[in-house]
């Protein structure tokens, strides 16, 4: 074990996972270093959610070993070093925007301080919430909604930001614009981003490194690396040749790993 | 959004019964002394104003503390449900069991144990408002949803914290649909405590009127109770309207 602890966000070393007895997903190998952005592309069924609950500690792994900032991810979770999205907001419907937001400060040890913590209004000019402040959930639209999520996420400046398809549930248009602010945030923030998606252009388009996922066994097929597509603000032109010949290589992975049954 | 016409037909279909309870039944010759017609009653209620509040006051006071004791033992109970898997199992099968019991059946029971003060007709009320609240309850303290308990989770919220944060708040929207219920059933009990043994409150007017054949104090007594009910059931919309909107709609 010569591997510098250190720098890298997240560990995995022949990582089974699942519930119950039965692996969803097995032998994971895996190192996100500390400001990268993995996402994570399978289809249903892959155990890619499963992953992400792992590693914020909201499922224990059946085997094998999990490295979270060099620690358990209990430690992590503790430390609110993690913010989780989920792919529903998850917005409490009696709280406002700012209530929101504002959750982590009134549960567990938020109430205690806010270390480094972000400034709510900051959080809301961030996130182009701004005049949104005392609306109701029910108020906003689908993607107003997933920006206070993400915003609730950050308040405790985590140093991992997990989102399980925070925007599979968006129209298009309205997940190209927040994938670009997302991108751009993850750049001012510095912080490390794995982000689930069955999406292949969202995958490709977001991520510094993409895992591909199979189901049914789920395995992992491959670890893309996509920093030779990124420029230094980590975009890439989404039409460009190299970057569609990627997800045309994804493609053909993922229907070669289910068999050709789908 | 309530429309003038939403309120126009109920009125109109309200003043049409009236009219034809007052001018067609003494017409096909129903005596007085069974159905006394709608002026004979409201003259009833402000002749006999005095004896008919005088009355209405232990009825209220046994349904309101019927109605406070009951909700309280039931949330209590749902909480503890809610947290001891054990003791649920055991013990919720037996509750829902006691609930086909005809509180009528109990009255008598209570009355036996608590004697004839106010003690047994506050009992009954509580009574009647317990299950309600305690089935609404027991679901809806299990309302908030997988991710919201990850949420909860992923900030390290304490057991204390995910319960007044999430759960309690997810569970209002129940707890008032059973309230409404528990209002008017709270006036039921108290009147029913009243039948079985008391010489005061509109129960015991109610009783008293019919062996004397005294139909129109009867009649304004049920008036006075189904008021009271009213009254109950709309203090609770109410408060739910006034100080939990943002949380039941």
């Amino acid at each position: 074990m010569t591997e510098r602890v250190e720098g890298t966000a997240i560990r995995c070393r022949g990582l089974a996972i699942g519930y119950g007895a039965m692996p969803v997903l097995d032998s994971v190998d895996l190192d996100v270093p500390q400001g990268g952005f993995l996402t994570i592309l399978g289809p249903s069924g892959c155990g890619k959610s499963t992953l992400l609950r792992v590693v914020a500690d909201l499922l224990a792994p059946l085997a094998g070993e999990i490295a979270v900032l060099g620690g358990p991810p209990e430690a992590a979770r503790a430390r609110r070093d993690i913010g989780f999205v989920f792919q529903d907001p998850t917005l409490l419907p009696w709280r406002s925007v700012r209530a929101n937001i504002e959750l982590p400060l009134q549960v567990g040890r938020g109430r205690a301080a806010r270390p480094n913590g972000l400034a709510t209004d900051d959080l809301l000019a961030l996130l182009g919430l701004g005049g949104l402040a005392e609306r109701m959930p029910d108020q906003l639209s689908g993607g107003q909604r997933q920006r206070v999520a993400i915003a609730r996420a950050l308040l405790s400046r985590p140093r991992i930001l997990l989102m399980d398809e925070p925007f599979g549930a968006l129209d298009e248009i309205t997940r190209d614009r927040l994938n670009d602010e997302l991108l751009a945030l993850w750049r001012r923030t510095g912080t490390t981003v794995v982000f689930v998606t069955h999406s292949i252009a969202e995958a490709v388009y977001l991520g510094q490194q993409v895992l591909v996922l199979a189901a049914h066994p789920g395995r992992v097929l491959e670890i893309v690396d996509l920093r030779p597509l990124k420029d230094a603000e980590g975009r890439c032109d989404r039409d460009a040749p190299e970057v569609t010949a990627v997800a045309a290589h994804l493609r053909r992975l993922l229907a070669a790993g289910s068999g050709g049954a789908a | 959004m309530t429309r003038p016409s939403d309120i126009l037909w109920p009125a109109l279909g309200a003043l049409s019964i009236l009219l034809v309870w007052q001018f067609v039944v003494p017409a096909l010759g129903v005596p007085a002394f069974i159905v006394p017609t709608p002026a004979a009653v409201f003259g009833k209620l402000w002749t006999d104003r005095a004896l008919l509040l005088a009355n209405a006051w232990p009825t209220a006071l046994e349904a309101v503390l019927g109605f406070l004791l009951g909700n309280a033992v039931a949330v209590l109970l749902a909480v503890l449900f809610s947290y001891s898997r054990p003791v649920r199992a055991a013990y919720f099968p037996i509750v829902l069991f006691l609930n086909t019991i005809p509180v009528l059946a109990l009255a008598p029971i209570f009355i036996l144990m608590f004697g004839l003060g106010l003690l047994p007709k506050i009992v009954i009320a509580a009574v009647i408002c317990f299950f309600p609240t305690l089935i609404a309850m027991v679901r809806g303290l299990t309302l908030a949803t997988p991710n919201e308990h990850e949420l909860m989770r992923v900030l390290s919220a304490s057991g204390w914290e995910t319960f007044w944060r999430l759960r309690a708040p997810r569970s209002l929207p129940m707890l008032f649909t059973a309230l409404r219920i528990a209002a008017t059933g709270s006036v039921i009990g108290a009147i029913v405590g009243e039948w079985i043994g008391s010489n005061a409150g509109l129960g015991a007017l109610i009783i008293q009127a019919t062996f004397n054949y005294q139909a129109d104090r009867l009649f304004a007594a049920v008036f006075i109770a189904a008021a009271m009910g009213l009254l109950a059931f709309g203090a609770v919309v109410l408060a739910e309207r006034l100080g939990f909107r943002r949380w039941v709609r």
